[in-house]
């Protein structure tokens, strides 16, 4: 029988769905992994309310671990601590940069969004800081769409909150 | 009415009226006037239809009769839900559903606030969460109202229209019954009278700044705490429901 790190590891390889780059630790979605009486039980939490991917990530954790002989395998979302892009990390973030996102700029919640100020990003193509907002909703609930008017390639912003 | 009841309620007032609007500005999808506001009304509906999914296998656990968050979303008649008057109606035009973005999304930020600091664990959990997307909404409906306020004539007196046919559905959102009197003594939500002065502060501020006219006060619309609704929810439900109904039980 496993422990509660060596399932927590194998589950932290687990790619996110929707950006295969990063894993769902990376991403700060993979919580912790509980054993009681010989059932595992693992927490996760969404980044959005509606995420689409939370489905297919609790499959793929049930299916990691399903010949591992871990007893009956429950995933509980949990919505507090409540998620925040602060959680992943400085090399997830390269990462994120490297697939073509612009990872998110500040360590702290986006205020600006309050205020009507979008912000300056560089484009993870060619680097310029000649970026506009398109759109503060993008491709995924996570992202924001911005276009670069140096090389004239749009890219997804990954949005503090 | 025990608190366990009030609680109930109390949740499933506020995961039908996610539920609902989610739902209407689901309707948005693959018929916005551009496609950057296509995808933003279908991301703010994915955000309202996920917190409407916490919230009622909130309720379900709540209650413990053994129904789930989908039995309550999908097999109960519209006499059974409690959400607002204001999330049935109509997208109407953009700007309808802009005005009605608004005014929503500025009371969801003064509730959820406050949720957020709710002595119920669960529910301030999902309110944490909740605020932030929020704040996104509330961003996106106050620059397209200050677009089309601000814009040409016909967009400033279309979105002027919007906002004075759908206030006699404003005052319904404060309403307080039995359930909210236990709610607020027990510390899980807030008073809804010390909400409205924020409300009508933020809606005031944009409408002047999009060279508006708040609407004035007048006859008011009621109904949703006792279960009453607009001729629209049966319709609604009737398209929500349909898959569910028709083949009860069903997996994807």
């Amino acid at each position: 029988m496993l422990n509660e790190q060596q399932i927590y590891d194998i589950l932290s390889e687990i790619p996110d769905p929707e950006i295969p780059v990063i894993t769902i630790k990376d991403l700060g979605i993979l919580q912790r992994v509980e054993i009681k009486d010989g059932n595992c039980e693992v927490f996760i939490t969404p980044t959005y309310s509606g995420c689409p991917a939370m489905k297919l990530i609790e499959d793929q954790i049930k299916e990691a671990l399903a010949d591992k002989q871990v007893g009956t395998i429950k995933v509980n979302l949990v919505y507090s601590p409540t998620w925040t892009t602060d959680w992943i990390s400085e090399e997830a973030k390269e990462k994120l940069r490297k697939y073509g996102i612009a990872p998110p700029l500040h360590s702290t919640v986006d205020k600006g969004v309050l205020i009507g100020k979008a912000k300056v990003l560089k484009c993870p193509q060619c680097g310029s800081q000649n970026t506009e907002m398109i759109s503060q909703f993008g491709s995924t609930a996570c992202k924001a769409l911005y276009k670069c008017l140096d090389c004239k390639e749009p890219f997804d912003y990954f949005k503090c909150i | 009415m025990t608190k366990q009841e009030a609680l109930f309620n109390y949740t499933l007032r506020l995961g039908d009226n996610a539920l609902i609007l989610g739902h209407r500005l689901s309707e948005w999808s693959s018929k916005g006037p551009l496609l950057e506001e296509d995808i933003a009304m279908t991301n703010m509906a994915l955000d309202l239809i996920g917190r409407a999914d916490a919230l009622l296998r909130y309720a379900s656990q709540v209650e413990a009769k053994g129904r789930t968050e989908d039995d309550l979303a999908y097999k109960r008649g519209e006499r059974q839900f409690l959400c607002n008057l204001i999330m049935q109606l109509p997208n109407g035009d953009f700007g309808f559903t802009i005005a009605r973005q608004l005014i929503v999304s500025a009371f969801d930020l003064c509730l959820y606030e406050e949720l957020a600091q709710s002595k119920d664990e669960t529910i301030a959990g999902i309110a944490a969460k909740a605020v932030k997307e929020v704040k996104y909404h509330l961003k996106f409906s106050t620059d397209w109202t200050l677009r089309l306020g601000d814009g040409t004539e016909e967009s400033h007196n279309r979105i002027q229209k919007s906002f004075d046919d759908i206030w006699m559905f404003t005052a319904e959102l404060f309403e307080t019954n039995e359930v909210d009197a236990i709610m607020v003594k027990e510390g899980i939500a807030p008073d809804y009278n010390n909400l409205k002065a924020r409300w009508k502060k933020i809606i005031t501020e944009v409408l002047l700044e999009a060279t508006l006219k708040v609407p004035a006060d007048a006859y008011m619309q009621t109904g949703s705490r006792k279960g009453v609704h607009t001729e629209y929810l049966g319709y609604i439900l009737a398209e929500l429901q349909y898959l569910p109904r028709a083949y009860p039980d069903a997996k994807w």
